[in-house]
C-alpha cells in the first residue's frame, strides 16, 4: 500500500474482485450464503409472528390504559370492630371524595353505576325500537381510564355532572338498533327505564373481538343524573381507578385498600371483603409472555445464523486450500499479507450480510405479504394483527450477523496468509 | 559507487537449507554473484542443483539463512512478508513456465493485477495494461479468459502483466518449458527485446539453446556456482 492511501470500505474496486471469486463459482455462493440467509429470515419471521400476536392482544385490549384499576365490593370474611363476618357493605359518594382527598398513588377517581347488562331484559326505547343495553352512570374522567371515539357529538362534562343533566351519550350499536339510518341521533331522545334522555354524542370502541360488541352497545350518562333518575343515590357500584405511572400497580392497589378498610371498619388483613382488578397485572403477565416468545425466537434464530456463519466459515476455508495457487500468484504480484487477509475477510464480511440481507428482505416481504392476506380477509385477524418487526431488532440482527461474519472470516484469512508465495506457485 | 550502482544483484555467500523430517537438506551452499542493471542471465543447473531455490530468493518469494542479498542497493536480508511484498511489487516482474495466470480474470485484468496492488485507479490501470497487451501483439485479446489462448498466447500475456509494474529485473522461471520450438523462440526474441530497453533478465532454463540467446549462463552446481 501506498503510503497516504486510506483504507476505503466501499471501494469500488475491491467489490468487483469479490465479486468476481464468488461468480466463479455461483452455486457454491448461494449454499454457503443460504445459511445465514435462512438464519436471519426465521428471525424476521418469528420475531414479526410474536409482535402480530401481542398487537392483536394489544388490540383486543383497546388501548384500554394500562395504569387502570377496577374495585367493588363484596362480602367480609372476618369480624372485625364488632362486625360478624359476612358483612355486606357499599361504598358511596362520601367514600370517592376521602379517596379523591386521601389516596396519593390514585390520580382519577371514577365511581361508576350500572343499569341492565348482558342479556339483560329491554330497558330503552325510542318510539317503537327498543333494546337490552348496558347504562352507565359516570364521570367525564372516565373516558382517560376507557378511552372510546366520539363520531358525533360530545362525550360528559363535568356541566352534566354538576346540573344532573338528562344527556345521554350512545354507542355505535344502539344508533344502530334505534336509528333509522337518515335519522340525525344529536338532540334527538330516547327513554331509558321511562325516564327521557337527550342524545348529546355517538361513540365507538377501539376494542376489537368479542368486547368490542359489548361496548358499542352501551349508553354513559352523568353520574349524578343516574343517581337521581334511577334511585342509587349516594351509592357507587364500583371504582374505575387510574393510578400514577410512577407507582407500581400492586403498591398502589394495597394503598387504596387499606384506606378503604379502615375507613369501612374491614379487618385489615381480610383478603376477601374487597374485589380488585388491574390492567397493569394483566398487561405485566401478557409481556413476560411475550418477551419470551421473543427471547426464544432469538435464540433460535441465532443458532440459525450460527449454524450459517459456520458454513461460510467451512466453504471459505475450502475456498483458500483451492485458491492456494491464485493467492500466491497475487503474493508475486505484490500483494502484502495484509492485503490477502482484508481480502478474505472482505469476502466472508461480503458473503455474510448479502446473504444476510437477502434473509431480511425475504422475512420482511413474508410478513408484508401475511399483513396483505389478513387485510383482504376483512381488516381485523382477530388475536392475530399486524406481524412487523422494528427496524431496531432488524439492525441488532444484522449487527449480530456481521460480527459473526467476522469471527467467520478470521481463520480462512490467517490460514490464506499462512501460504507462502513460494508453496502457492509450485502448487501445480 | 557508481560500480555498485550498476551491480542491480549482488549476491554473497548466500545459503539456506530446508529441513525435511529429521534431515537437514543445505540447497545453497555459501553462492556468490554478481548481475548488473540490464544484462540477461541464464541461470543453468541440473534438477536439485538449487536453481529454483536460487530463483525464489531472488525474486523474494522465499527467505535465505546466511549470506548477504543486495537488490538495486538494498539488502534484502530478514524482511517481513509485508516490506517483501512491496520490493517485488516494485522492483521485480515474473515470468512462470506455467503462465500462473488467474483464471477467472480476463487477459487484460490479469495484467492489470500488480498495478491493482499499487492502488493504482481501475480506469489508469486498465490503459496501462492494454499499453502492455499491445506491446506483446495481444491487444486484441484484452477480454478473454486465459483457457481462451494458446500456450503461446498465455506467456505473453504473463510477460506484460511481469513488465507491467517497470521492474527492474524480470525473473522468468523456464517461460518456454511449456512451449513449443517455434512458440519458444518467439517468446524470447520477445524478452530479449524487453531486455534492449535496459530492463534485467534472468532466465532460469534447463535448454541450452535458450541460455544460449543470453548474455552469459551461470552454471550451478550442487548449490555453488560452477566456475569451471
Amino acid at each position: 500500500m501506498k503510503k497516504g492511501s486510506k483504507i476505503n470500505l466501499f471501494d469500488l474496486d475491491r467489490v468487483l474482485e469479490i465479486l468476481q471469486v464468488f461468480l466463479t463459482n455461483p452455486f457454491r455462493t448461494f449454499l454457503s450464503g443460504l445459511g445465514v440467509g435462512w438464519g436471519l429470515f426465521m428471525i424476521v419471521v418469528t420475531v414479526g409472528a410474536s409482535n402480530g400476536l401481542e398487537n392483536g392482544v394489544a388490540s383486543e385490549m383497546g388501548g384500554r390504559v394500562k395504569n387502570s384499576m377496577f374495585l367493588w365490593s363484596r362480602m367480609t370474611s372476618m369480624p372485625y370492630k364488632g362486625f360478624k363476618r359476612g358483612r355486606r357493605f357499599e361504598f358511596n359518594n362520601s367514600d370517592t371524595e376521602f379517596l379523591r382527598e386521601n389516596a396519593t398513588s390514585i390520580k382519577l377517581v371514577a365511581p361508576r353505576n350500572q343499569l341492565g347488562g348482558h342479556r339483560g331484559s329491554n330497558n330503552v326505547t325510542r318510539g317503537t325500537k327498543s333494546g337490552a343495553f348496558n347504562v352507565y352512570g359516570d364521570v367525564p374522567g372516565y373516558i382517560e381510564i376507557d378511552p372510546v371515539k366520539i363520531l358525533s357529538g360530545r362525550y360528559l362534562n363535568q356541566g352534566d355532572i354538576d346540573n344532573e343533566r338528562k344527556i345521554a351519550v350512545i354507542g355505535k350499536r344502539v344508533l344502530e338498533l334505534l336509528y333509522d339510518n337518515d335519522i340525525e341521533p344529536i338532540g334527538s331522545s330516547i327513554q331509558i327505564q321511562g325516564v327521557i334522555f337527550s342524545v348529546v354524542g355517538v361513540y365507538s370502541t377501539y376494542k376489537t373481538g368479542e368486547d368490542a360488541e359489548e361496548d358499542n352497545q352501551s349508553i354513559f350518562i352523568p353520574y349524578t343524573t343516574f343517581g337521581k333518575s334511577f334511585h342509587t343515590n349516594n351509592e357507587v357500584g364500583w371504582y374505575s381507578l387510574l393510578m400514577d405511572e410512577n407507582v407500581h400497580a400492586d403498591t398502589s392497589a394495597a394503598e387504596v385498600m387499606s384506606l378503604l378498610k379502615q375507613r369501612k371498619s374491614v379487618h385489615p388483613d381480610d383478603k376477601r371483603a374487597m374485589g380488585s382488578w388491574s390492567m397493569a397485572s394483566e398487561f405485566e403477565e401478557v409481556e413476560s409472555l411475550f418477551a419470551a416468545f421473543r427471547l426464544i425466537s432469538f435464540i433460535f434464530g441465532g443458532l440459525a445464523l450460527l449454524a450459517g456463519a459456520i458454513g461460510i466459515m467451512n466453504i471459505m476455508l475450502i475456498t483458500v486450500r483451492e485458491r492456494t495457487k491464485e493467492l500466491g500468484i497475487r503474493r508475486a504480484m505484490g500483494a502484502t499479507p495484509l492485503t490477502v487477509m482484508r481480502q478474505i475477510m472482505s469476502e466472508t464480511i461480503f458473503l455474510t450480510t448479502l446473504s444476510g440481507l437477502i434473509g431480511v428482505s425475504f422475512g420482511v416481504a413474508s410478513l408484508e405479504g401475511v399483513n396483505h392476506l389478513l387485510e383482504s380477509m376483512g381488516g381485523s385477524g382477530g388475536s392475530f394483527q399486524n406481524p412487523e418487526i422494528s427496524l431496531y431488532t432488524v439492525l441488532i440482527a444484522l449487527g449480530v450477523m456481521l460480527v459473526m461474519g467476522v469471527i467467520a472470516g478470521i481463520l480462512p484469512a490467517v490460514r490464506a496468509i499462512a501460504i507462502r508465495p513460494v508453496e502457492a506457485i509450485r502448487t501445480e | 559507487m557508481d560500480w555498485y550502482l550498476r551491480e542491480v544483484i549482488i549476491l554473497n555467500n548466500i545459503g539456506k537449507s530446508y529441513v525435511t523430517g529429521s534431515q537437514k537438506l543445505q540447497v545453497l551452499k555459501g553462492l556468490t554473484c554478481n548481475i548488473k542493471e540490464g544484462e540477461m542471465v541464464a541461470i543453468m543447473g541440473s534438477s536439485g542443483s538449487g536453481k529454483s531455490t536460487l530463483l525464489n530468493i531472488l525474486g523474494l518469494l522465499d527467505s535465505f539463512d546466511s549470506g548477504e542479498y543486495i537488490l538495486s542497493g538494498e539488502s534484502m536480508a530478514g524482511l517481513n512478508e509485508r516490506a517483501a511484498a512491496k520490493f517485488r511489487s516494485k522492483l521485480l516482474g515474473f515470468v512462470f513456465q506455467s503462465f500462473n495466470l488467474i483464471g477467472f480474470k480476463t487477459a487484460l485484468e490479469n495484467v492489470a493485477l500488480p498495478l491493482y496492488y499499487q492502488s493504482i485507479p481501475r480506469k489508469k490501470r486498465n490503459i496501462i495494461a492494454l499499453d502492455y497487451l499491445k506491446k506483446v501483439g495481444l491487444e486484441d485479446w484484452a477480454s478473454h479468459l486465459p483457457n481462451q489462448m494458446s500456450g503461446g498466447q498465455k506467456q505473453r500475456v504473463a510477460i506484460a502483466r511481469a513488465l507491467v509494474a517497470k521492474p527492474k529485473v524480470i525473473l522468468a522461471d523456464e517461460p518456454t518449458g511449456a512451449l513449443d520450438s517455434v512458440t519458444s523462440s518467439d517468446v524470447m526474441k520477445l524478452l530479449r527485446e524487453i531486455n534492449a530497453d535496459g530492463i534485467t533478465m534472468i532466465i532460469v532454463t534447463h535448454e541450452h539453446d535458450i541460455a544460449a540467446l543470453c548474455d552469459r549462463t551461470i552454471h550451478l552446481v550442487d548449490g555453488l556456482i560452477d566456475l569451471s
